[in-house]
């Protein structure tokens, strides 16, 4: 640092000093940093005019001299913004399943744009003309019926906003040393959206439930026929046919042009592309759920029905990968979401655990949905441990890691990181801030 | 409260009776070709027989290529035959031997998704005759077993009570 930019962190460092601190390492009550917001703002500009050289004197830019591009009929984002993608796992399409996860550190609010939502698909995405889809619902009903999208989109709709996760999501920090993985490669299985369709029970009243069905078997219409059992209990209470995704149909990888959702249910359930849904007594045991969603416990034993993604939050920013540019203020921010229904609070440490202070929760909170929460921080440019921990409204806590793999167990070396060697993994992540400023994947 | 709680009840009613009933009518017969669903009890499991014999040619035309030969793996996708006992919680640790809970769940899966590249192209008889051949090389079944809709329900998986229900009241 030049002397100028040590006069500018000093002036920085003087002032924020005076903010309440609420917790250990640098946390910074919310409402007093809003509450000082203009006298901040004022006194940081005052700091910036000492630099020595200052901004440069300001001209008009080619852009503010011509024309502009016509407006395309579907628009997409600045091509500035090309590197805000997914990162797939199978991008010539092998003969084998496909992810594509959400680059949570490149984004903010809670709301997944339909581009970046997280999709796996096990047979490639199919090419649906929505005009011939169907859906049937049948088995244990008093009549069997077929549906058309075109009949399904006249139905009174619904609407709610809520996250979908893959029961695999966070599944490489079931390894025992933290991955340097970026929070997309840890978390990218998971992704928020308004989802606007008909309530599965709407359908349910009109074809009638034979009273012996307790589960139904939704299949989609995928080369694989994906085939998973859900409880008729889920059904009945909020489950969904969606047809809206965001105001519009669909994504095609996200199941156009239905789906099944299950809000707070694993991703695997929420069944796309969904062609049957058939009423019976016993759930089918299909691959997915009797193998592939069945948890081995350190045992020998293994669960089945997981079904929920339990309470869970991580930070997007900063995150592994990034580089915090010298002492000063940041906003740490981040996700929480639950199965279970809306988010209580969510703590945050800048210390390792050793102090917690609430963080800030945007409004509206909803249920099953993400929930952005928000905590100023001032760097003073030493070593630092980032971690959030999220309660959900029916008293369940986010488990710190410790916690976690007392229960859960852990592997004996680090998995491929693209790999799903165990489900259903919930626990406090954390970021270590190096004083060089860059962020790491660490346990605490 | 007692009127307000009528009135709930009266509007329940008027919303069921709104619907707009816009599924067609259809019949199970009609449904027959997309109904594959297979319970573990062997509900749904089609007419038809193979055995492990039948069953070696077809994998090793149309399966070996991704599941290895034999299916001992080493393809693109993974071994269906082997033999090891599960160490530690990593689901690379399952096979169908030591994991698989229902061998009515191997018919159904071939049935409906493999080949992976041209799924539904095989008769019954040949994913009966792939079940059978896969049970057999597992040493779950007599190497000169048929599998059928009466036989494969019948075959007992060694892991099948080794489950715990994570949400029973879920269910």
């Amino acid at each position: 640092m030049d002397k100028s930019a040590d006069r500018i962190a000093g002036k920085r460092d003087a002032l924020n000093q005076d903010l309440p601190v609420v917790a250990g390492n640098g946390l910074i009550d919310r409402r007093a940093l809003l509450g000082r917001g203009v006298v901040l703002a004022g006194a940081m500009s005052a700091g910036v005019a000492n630099a020595a050289a200052g901004a440069e004197p300001l001209a008009d830019d080619p852009w503010s001299l011509e024309v502009g591009e016509p407006m395309p009929p579907y628009q997409v984002r600045s091509k500035f913004e090309a590197k805000v993608v997914r990162t797939l796992s199978n991008p010539d399409n092998e003969p084998r399943n496909s992810h594509a996860r959400t680059p949570h550190h490149l984004l903010e609010g809670t709301t997944t744009p339909n581009g970046l939502h997280f999709a796996i698909n096990h047979g490639g995405v199919p090419t649906i003309d929505p005009d011939k889809h169907r859906l049937v619902i049948h088995g244990l009903v008093k009549q069997p019926l077929e549906f058309t999208v075109e009949a399904l989109s006249r139905y009174p709709l619904v609407s709610r906003v809520t996250f979908l996760e893959c029961g695999g999501n966070s599944a490489p920090m079931f390894s025992p040393e933290p991955m340097q993985a970026n929070v997309q490669a840890l978390h990218g299985l998971v992704s928020c959206a308004e989802w606007t369709g008909v309530k599965l029970s709407t359908l349910l009243d009109e074809t009638g439930i034979d009273p012996k069905a307790k589960w139904l078997i939704a299949e989609g219409a995928d080369s694989p026929r994906l085939s998973r059992s859900v409880p008729v209990k889920k059904a009945l209470d909020d489950a969904m046919v969606a047809l809206y995704q965001n105001g519009e149909r669909l994504m095609p990888g996200n199941g156009y042009p239905m789906r099944l959702l299950l809000p707070g249910y694993e991703g695997n359930m929420n069944v796309k592309f969904l062609r049957r849904i058939k009423l019976v007594e016993q759930p089918a045991m299909s691959m997915y759920e009797s193998r592939t969603y069945s948890q081995i416990l350190p045992d020998g034993k293994a669960y089945r029905f997981y079904f929920l993604q339990e309470v869970k939050s991580f930070i997007t920013n900063p995150s592994h990968g990034m580089a915090l540019k010298g002492p000063g203020l940041y906003e740490i921010s981040g996700i929480a979401y639950s199965g279970t229904g809306r988010i209580e609070k969510v703590m945050v440490t800048a210390d390792g655990g050793k102090s917690w202070a609430p963080a800030a929760l945007q409004e509206p909170v909803l249920s099953k949905a993400f929930t952005r929460f928000r905590m100023p921080w001032r760097w003073d440019g030493g070593p630092a441990t980032l971690q959030s921990r999220a309660w959900d409204e029916a008293g369940n806590v986010q488990p710190t890691r410790a916690e976690f793999i007392t229960v859960r167990g852990e592997l004996s070396k680090p998995p491929p990181i693209l790999g799903f060697p165990n489900q259903h993994y919930n626990s406090v992540t954390s970021w270590g801030i190096g004083t060089n400023g860059e962020v790491k994947h660490v346990y605490a | 409260m007692l009127a307000a709680a009528l009135l709930l009840i009266a509007g329940a009613g008027i919303s069921r009776a709104e619907t707009p009933h816009l599924g067609k009518p259809i019949d199970e017969a009609a449904i027959a070709y997309w109904d594959i669903s297979i319970l573990p009890d062997g509900t749904g499991l089609p007419k038809g027989s193979g055995t492990p014999a039948q069953g070696a040619p077809i994998f090793a035309e149309k399966c070996s290529a991704c599941h290895g030969d034999k299916g001992k793996g080493g393809g693109i996708a993974a071994a269906l035959i082997e033999d090891r006992k599960i160490e530690g919680i990593s689901a690379s640790q399952k096979t169908i031997k030591n994991f698989w809970p229902y061998a009515t769940t191997i018919f159904d899966f071939i049935r409906r998704a493999m080949p992976f590249t041209q799924p539904r192209s095989l008769s019954d008889d040949e994913v009966y005759a792939l079940t059978a051949y896969i049970l057999a090389e597992n040493k779950l079944i007599g190497p000169n077993d048929a599998m059928n809709a009466e036989t494969l329900p019948k075959v007992k998986m060694p892991n099948r009570d080794n489950f715990i229900i994570r949400f029973p009241d879920r269910i």
